[in-house]
């Protein structure tokens, strides 16, 4: 056993094994979950980072549109490049705890409607000079500013005033938010000298490295910030971010060894590029998912048996299976999951049960018209395989569901949020408060699910005020119980972060925050040969 | 005036006054969709006095003509503006991704026109054997395979089979000639293959026509070999036909080849008209509209030209 151990050990240390086949195996061969953990921690960081050389990312989702300015960031191309050249206050790390950064420290008052960060000294920017408490001031005004067009904006909207005092910044609030740590680590927030006012899109930041030229949709590189405070962190020499949007050029890049990271593996061709020893599949269980959501003011989706019918006719593992190709996780009727922070994992998985579902449709009465469940190509990827397997079981429990595909042009403005019942997506969001207030509060632009229910309104807004950690995650708790039971969302399945890297790659994490290692592949990989 | 050179500057000017014709139909195309460019940098957000504000500060407040006359001053002037997304300067980024798009269809033309000439040549000279059928048979599968899947095809042999190539056609400043050849070669065999066949078919064709003439006949019984009829009396005479389809071709290999940009992550114009196109930005629509306009009008008047002066009858009036 042990020199099957040793062998195993061998393979993590040259970035050949995942975390999750290392303790898979391990465990499989009698060892404990905890010790497998550990020792692969062990392996895998028996190496100290090695310096030089240049890592390629191979990212999907960008265009000649593009800017440097953070504010417009709005995509994973641009994400990942302000995620490389530039750093906010504050990080949510791979376990979900806030990671200071630019800050050195984060606190608040008792009703958490006034925060205070203390700036982190002698950080220097590409272009000289170093942070500044004023300059995190300018920064958080800017984006406060319409004609910045911010996709920060709802996040700064709650900031009613932001003053600096030597190296402390203070923000009071519009309302008490005990999570304001983790709003204030939105990707746009990248602090810029005079808050980027007069240059937004100089792409001057003080990330461990340097904007050398940008070309917006195809290439931009780097080169290490040589006075970077953080050792942990800038490892190559040079870094590049290539915008490869084809899926099958990305994947021919890294076999190639073009580029030695790429984002988005099409669940469909993972076990191909895993056939090729050089290559490494990453997955993380993010917060996204995949949904089916009815409007609950229109018949017949008003009634609550009815969305319990079609709740309970929904075949998860096989949807898992099928259109995510493994690569994902069932969901549970709620947009939470195990990403988030103070997530309830006891709540009980729903499955498919054409019984049940059969029973509650006998309840509504409904006339056995066919029930319209409008879906498009690109709705999510797989939204009509989904939609197709979702009626075949729901026939299964005699509900009259039928499909109709919709054309992608138009499907955002004329299907979603406008018809009753259609697939659609979610991105997920760094905080349960964030996703609940951004489509389930009943005053939500985006309540996609027309859902309003004033006991969850006033839990959703307690909860921001609550500093106690345990009352939280009960509010939490009780609120996804009523999303569960009495929304209109169904949410078949969560869908993983699928990337790939070359074996030399070494320094992965898995991260559930956001593609490429929450932005920080560039930044916290090396290669080792 | 000899009546040739009349007749090719009375040719080159209908060219300009095609050309401006065609910035007003660009520019009343823009006008008439609806809302302005104001409405499409405030999108939803925006208030009535937002969009009154920042109207007067563009100039859009101005009447259609006025504005129309700026434009065109603004462009004749080398001045195109700004993007509305990323407000870069247009001229500035217009002008590496013509030249890469020049030269990825330049690479292709100098490899796929002689090429497609010379097999037109060989399979009209063997028309109905053979070599004319393999030569009909190849070119027609490659131009009826889409662009895609050919891209696909070559990324599969060229980058994984055969590892000569890499699949992403990355083409920086600096770059010496050579390397900048070696790292577009994938996207240069795809459109070589994607307009071969075309080309190929006017030569094969055209040239047969000719060859039912009186004067091939007696060629023939001067006592010449078949090839010398083909090259000295037949090709001469079929070269007007066959310019006007290398032409089109031409064209598009220059506007035309956007899937193959996007595949090969190429940074051509292509791909910037698009991204710019989804994204409302129209002031760059505009300026790569009109450049994608004057390249199709040049090539068309240059093989009008060609044709001109290829013809005996014009350039030996009675």
């Amino acid at each position: 056993m042990s020199e099957q151990l040793d062998l195993m050990i061998a393979r993590v240390r040259k970035g050949r094994m995942t975390r999750r086949e290392f303790v898979g195996r391990t465990t499989a061969m009698g060892l404990s979950a905890g010790l497998a953990g550990a020792l692969f921690s062990k392996a895998a960081l028996a190496d100290e980072p090695v310096k030089g050389g240049t890592i390629r990312a191979g990212v999907a989702g960008g265009q000649s549109t593009d800017s440097l300015d953070p504010a417009l960031a709005a995509s994973d191309v641009p994400y990942m490049i302000n995620r490389t050249w530039g750093e906010t206050l504050v990080d949510v790390d791979a376990n979900g705890a806030v990671e200071m950064r630019l800050a050195e420290e984060a606190s608040s008052n008792a009703d958490a409607t006034e925060w205070k960060f203390k700036i982190r000294s002698g950080v220097e920017y590409h272009g000289g000079g170093t942070v500044t408490a004023d300059d995190v001031v300018a920064t958080i005004k800017r984006h406060t500013d319409e004609k910045a067009q911010s996709g920060a904006l709802g996040i700064v909207q709650g900031i009613s005033e932001v003053t600096a005092e030597g190296d402390m910044v203070t923000m009071k609030l519009t309302a008490a938010n005990a999570d304001l740590p983790f709003l204030i680590a939105d990707y746009h927030l990248v602090v810029q000298p005079g808050g980027g006012v007069d240059a937004p899109a100089a792409g001057n930041g003080t990330g461990a490295y340097k904007v050398v030229a940008t070309e917006p949709g195809v290439i931009t590189t780097f080169e290490k910030h040589a006075n970077y405070w953080d050792s942990s962190r800038g490892h190559a020499d040079t870094v590049e971010v290539l915008t490869i949007n084809d899926d099958t050029a990305r994947s021919a890049a890294i076999q190639a060894g073009q580029v030695q990271m790429i984002s988005r593996v099409d669940p469909k061709i993972v076990e191909t590029l895993k056939g090729d020893a050089g290559i490494v599949i990453e997955r993380a269980a993010g917060p996204g998912h995949y949904v089916f959501i009815m409007h609950v003011d229109k018949a017949p989706f008003d009634n609550n048996d009815m969305r319990m019918a079609l709740k309970m006719a929904v075949n998860r593992q096989e949807l898992v299976d099928k259109v995510l190709g493994g690569y994902g996780s069932r969901g549970n009727d709620f947009p939470i999951n195990g990403a988030y922070p103070l997530f309830d994992d006891s709540i009980e998985q729903r499955e498919y049960d054409a019984a049940k579902a059969a029973e509650y449709y006998a309840k509504t009465g409904h006339d056995g018209s066919p029930i319209i469940l409008r879906t498009a190509p690109g709705a999510f990827p797989g939204a009509v395989d989904a939609a197709n397997l979702f009626a075949a079981s729901a026939n299964a429990a005699g509900i009259p569901l039928q499909v109709q595909v919709e054309p992608d042009d138009g499907y955002w403005s004329n299907v979603w949020n406008v018809q009753p019942f259609c697939a659609s997506y979610w991105g997920g969001r760094p905080v349960q408060d964030q996703m609940y207030t951004t489509a389930y509060l009943s005053t939500a632009d985006w309540n996609d699910t027309k859902f309003k229910n004033a006991h969850f309104d006033e839990l959703l807004i307690a909860a921001r005020g609550e500093l106690d950690a345990a009352k939280r995650k009960g509010m939490y708790s009780e609120m996804a119980h009523i999303v569960r039971d009495e929304g209109g969302l169904i949410l078949p399945m969560f869908n993983d972060w699928v990337e790939g890297r070359r074996a030399e790659v070494a320094g992965w994490i898995a991260d559930p925050q956001g593609t490429l290692m929450n932005g920080t592949a560039l930044n916290k990989c090396w290669l080792t040969a | 005036m000899h009546p040739v050179l009349k007749l090719v500057v009375q040719r080159i000017a209908l060219g300009l006054v095609l050309l401006l014709i065609i910035s007003v139909v660009i520019f009343l195309g823009v006008e008439a969709l609806p809302g302005d460019t104001a409405q499409a940098i405030l999108g939803q957000s925006a208030t009535p006095q937002a969009l009154e504000n920042l109207r007067a500060e563009m100039g859009l407040d101005q009447p259609a003509l006025t504005r129309y006359f700026h434009w065109l001053g603004g462009i004749l002037t080398g001045d195109l503006g700004t993007a509305l997304t990323n407000k870069a300067d247009i001229a500035k980024s217009i002008g590496s991704k013509l030249g890469n798009t020049l030269f990825l269809a330049g690479s292709a033309a100098v490899i796929a026109v002689p090429l497609a000439i010379l097999l037109g040549t060989i399979a009209a000279r063997y028309a109905g054997r053979w070599p004319d059928k393999l030569i009909s048979a190849i070119t027609l599968t490659t131009i009826s395979l889409p662009e895609f899947v050919a891209a696909y095809f070559v990324i599969f042999f060229l980058t994984q089979v055969f590892p000569i190539f890499q699949p992403v056609s990355l083409v920086l400043p600096g770059m010496g000639f050579w390397e900048k050849l070696h790292a577009i070669a994938l996207p240069v065999i795809v459109l070589v293959m994607v307009v071969l066949a075309h080309m190929m078919r006017m030569t094969r064709a055209a040239i047969l026509n000719v060859m039912q003439s009186a004067y091939i006949e007696t060629a023939e019984l001067k006592g010449l070999t078949p090839m010398q009829v083909v090259w000295r009396h037949a090709f001469p005479n079929a070269i007007a036909p066959v310019v006007s389809v290398v032409m089109l071709n031409l064209a598009y290999l220059v506007v035309g080849v956007v899937v193959v940009e996007v595949v090969f992550s190429y940074n051509a114009l292509g791909k910037y008209l698009v991204d710019h196109v989804t994204k409302r930005d129209l002031p760059v629509v505009q300026a790569v509209g009109l450049i994608f306009a004057a390249v199709y009008i040049f090539l068309n008047m240059a093989a009008d030209i060609i044709g001109i002066l290829s013809n005996p009858r014009l350039r030996h009036p009675k």
